[in-house]
């Protein structure tokens, strides 16, 4: 009775243990209302762009997914700018301009992430080039040289011996 | 030494070159695109005093540090002697109060200590936003001009005071 105690103390104060990051985002917010639009195309450019962002905080789930407060801010604060009439991408900009590029789940294409894009492509084509140079190199190095006649009667001597010991 | 012998060797300190710098690195922290830009205006109640405004026009003409907290972020708390050891060295402080009630931040002060100059009262989380906050506490450091020249996510440590923060803050203050 006692370790079940213990164990279920120690479950519950992991709960509340506290953040091991050196900074903290706040109290979980509210949940908030679904954002209302006038148009169809303003509903569309929002549901794509809060799946195209990412949360700063909860930093694998976009701004749909994320509980944190400041996704709720980030959320509230594209559906007003679709309001206003902002395009997708001026809210994009704004996003990058003051988080970075890191926002964005599908980094941009420009000269410092053509290796990000391209690398990993590049890697197996260079990789299977390599593979298959080396293997034809081979291929042409393997060359049977026929045996001469004590070898063939040695090897049918072990042949013949082989076959006795296994039947 | 046969090329075949020295080519993978050669490959493997690269990747030992490529993840020793990689895995030090901490993949929370964001680098900021502010840094280098003109720090983003703002124009705010104050903490203190309700009626005033606290603009960031004020920050200009020395250099300054730019700290933004809040009553419930632990962190802010172990972070506070740090700000005011600071203020002792000479820096001008100013405050950015991010999503907080007043009478919390103004019992945070009280009970901790208040180092600010000027403390901002954000209540929305507006103005963090234009700051690129998303962690507190974060502290920004600005030039007599007001041109962001650094940023730190998390608590300000001793060793981050001696060796990044005074340092740049004595050369802005040498800068025109």
């Amino acid at each position: 009775m006692n370790r079940i105690l213990a164990t279920c103390v120690l479950g519950w104060s992991f709960l509340f243990l506290p953040s091991l990051a050196a900074a903290q985002s706040g109290p979980t917010a509210p949940p908030s209302e679904p954002m209302v639009f006038e148009t169809e195309e303003q509903d569309a450019s929002y549901q794509k762009l809060v799946r195209e962002l990412r949360c700063t905080v909860c930093q694998n789930q976009n701004l749909i997914e994320s509980n944190a407060p400041l996704a709720a801010d980030l959320r509230r604060q594209i559906s007003v700018m679709i309001k206003d009439g902002a395009q997708t991408d001026e809210i994009v900009d704004y996003m990058v301009a003051r988080y970075g590029d890191f926002v964005l789940f599908r980094p941009p294409k420009n000269a410092t992430t053509y290796l990000l894009w391209y690398g990993p492509g590049a890697l197996m084509v260079i990789g299977l080039t390599l593979l298959g140079w080396i293997l034809w190199r081979r291929r042409s190095q393997v060359t049977a040289t026929p045996l001469s006649i004590e070898e063939q009667q040695r090897l049918r001597r072990l042949l013949d011996d082989d076959e006795k010991g296994s039947s | 030494m046969k090329l075949r012998f020295v080519l993978p060797l050669v490959a493997f300190f690269a990747l030992v070159g490529l993840l020793w710098v990689g895995l030090s690195l901490d993949p929370r922290v964001l680098p900021s695109p502010l840094i280098g830009r003109e720090a983003p205006s703002f124009d705010l109640p104050e903490l203190r005093e309700p009626d005033t405004r606290f603009t960031s026009a004020e920050m200009l003409g020395k250099p300054a540090l730019f700290n933004v907290w809040a009553s419930w972020c632990v962190t802010c708390r172990q972070e506070h002697p740090m700000l005011a050891e600071l203020r002792r060295s000479g820096v001008a402080i100013y405050g950015l109060n991010y999503k907080d009630t007043r009478s919390d931040a103004l019992r945070f002060l009280a009970r901790f200590g208040d180092p600010y100059d000027a403390i901002g009262f954000d209540e929305s989380g507006m103005v963090g936003i234009d700051w690129g906050v998303y962690a507190t506490p974060e502290t920004f450091l600005m030039d007599r001009h007001g041109m962001i020249r650094f940023k730190h996510i998390g608590m300000i440590t001793p060793e981050i005071i001696e060796q990044k923060i005074l340092p740049l803050y004595r050369q802005l203050e040498m800068e025109s």
